[in-house]
């Protein structure tokens, strides 16, 4: 009779990992944010850059999506003005939860120079943000670390809950 | 070369000193000293077009005319004066100096290789004659005259707001516009979006770009600083270092060390 036992709860050279669920959900999301699109003015220069092959978004699983349905992150890369406020409100809302925002650039924090009429003073005025990218406009790297950040986030909650509905009232 | 002005505390002192600073006009000259110029406004005064001013000025003729006439002028500059092109057309704000606005025609000649303008006044109700059946790009320039200053045009294919949202109030050019916009912009998007019931909760818009609050933790965290949401910031916290990852390392991921990652100084590499 053959005494044949395999502890499975020691990595014996088998591809066997334990964890716990949260850290496997959060380990998916985190490092497969889909980006939209969201270039609007010179910091989507800056966000392309980093999407391009010097600065490589995709090592970090970003790969940016023309789809609000296949997107999960909305990095908001320039001036918001007004008559796009409803549009950008739209396209977040068209977002699959989980979702997160980042906004950036100073144009995208608080309106940055442009303090005119026809300017959003700030995209959390419209849509929920997670994470707030000052520059103007910031270098690629400080748009990776930005995306590190949040995926540092994104680790430290918890994966499986009741989705809330991410609204900003 | 330039003089030399010191620049040492220039902030100090606010340089919008005067508001009402009327900037000094442009030397300017007769018609006649121009030979062609003086034939096309000759071809203008024989077509029974009542010239109420011309003057040359920065080497382009400037012509005053009558609102009623503007398409006939228009229409015998491009057929028999060459001028084929319509560069620009908008309007000027006079409202509180003389009650209206002038409107005002560029055109250029590629042959003639000259430049002119057609000036018109009209009183603050009234309305302006579509060249844009003469000059494609008159379509366009008048949807924006109409825009930012509310001149309507008469006979115009499309009268619609060009750069504005189609339910905005107001013309933002109009000198009595406020550049921070006034009660009805500041809340576009809040109105529209979530309605006007929503303006206590998201509240009024900041528009102090130089205000600066550290411990603000519910918009921002420096560098360094990064806390979440909300907390309360501790300002004798010592500045933690850039940190990519949790101090325990990320399931499933390779640290970074930051000793082993190479540094390119080649910035040409």
């Amino acid at each position: 009779m053959a005494q044949h036992q395999v502890n499975y709860m020691q990595d014996g050279g088998l591809p066997v990992a334990l964890t716990s669920i949260d850290k496997l959900v959060n380990w998916g999301r985190s490092n497969s944010l889909w980006a939209l699109t969201y270039g609007l003015a010179c910091c989507g220069i800056e966000m392309m850059a980093s999407g391009a092959s010097r600065y490589d978004f995709d090592r970090f699983g970003t790969i940016f999506r023309a789809s609000p349905r296949q997107a999960d992150i909305m990095i908001v890369a320039g001036t918001l003005t007004k008559k796009h406020a409803e549009f950008i409100k739209r396209l977040y809302d068209q977002m699959t939860e989980p979702k997160w925002v980042i906004s950036m650039g100073s144009c995208a924090n608080t309106g940055g120079m442009f303090n005119t009429y026809a300017t959003v003073q700030g995209v959390d005025r419209v849509i929920p943000v997670d994470l707030y990218l000052p520059g103007c406009a910031p270098r690629p790297e400080s748009l990776q670390y930005a995306v590190m950040l949040l995926q540092k986030k994104i680790r430290s909650q918890k994966a499986i809950k009741t989705q809330k509905p991410k609204r900003l009232m | 070369m330039r003089a030399y002005t010191p620049k040492d505390n220039v902030q100090k002192k606010s340089y919008y000193t005067d508001r009402y600073w009327i900037a000094p006009q442009v030397a300017k000259s007769k018609v006649s000293d121009d030979k062609v110029f003086s034939e096309d406004l000759e071809a203008i005064k024989k077509a029974k077009i009542k010239v109420l001013d011309s003057y040359i000025q920065v080497e382009q003729m400037v012509v005053y005319i009558k609102p009623e006439d503007i398409v006939k002028t228009l229409q015998l500059l491009r057929d028999e004066c060459a001028y084929t092109q319509l560069s620009e057309l908008s309007a000027i704000d006079w409202i509180s100096q003389r009650g209206g606005f002038e409107v005002f025609y560029q055109m250029l000649s590629m042959s003639k290789r000259k430049r002119l303008r057609i000036k018109c006044f009209i009183k603050q109700d009234e309305s302006i004659e579509s060249v844009s059946k003469l000059f494609r790009s008159a379509d366009w320039s008048e949807r924006e005259m109409y825009d930012m200053f509310g001149v309507k045009v008469n006979n115009h294919p499309f009268m619609k707001r060009i750069l504005m949202p189609d339910d905005w109030e107001g013309h933002p050019l109009l000198k009595t516009y406020p550049l921070q916009g006034d009660e009805f912009a500041s809340w576009y998007e809040v109105d529209k979006i979530f309605g006007k019931e929503a303006r206590d909760i998201i509240g009024p818009e900041i528009r102090d770009s130089a205000r600066v609050d550290r411990y603000d933790t519910e918009r921002f965290a420096r560098l360094g600083h990064e806390v979440a949401k909300g907390v309360e910031f501790n300002p004798d916290e010592e500045k933690k270092p850039l940190a990519y990852q949790e101090d325990d390392g990320v399931f499933l991921i390779e640290g970074f060390d930051e000793d082993k990652s190479q540094i390119i100084s080649d910035r040409k590499r």
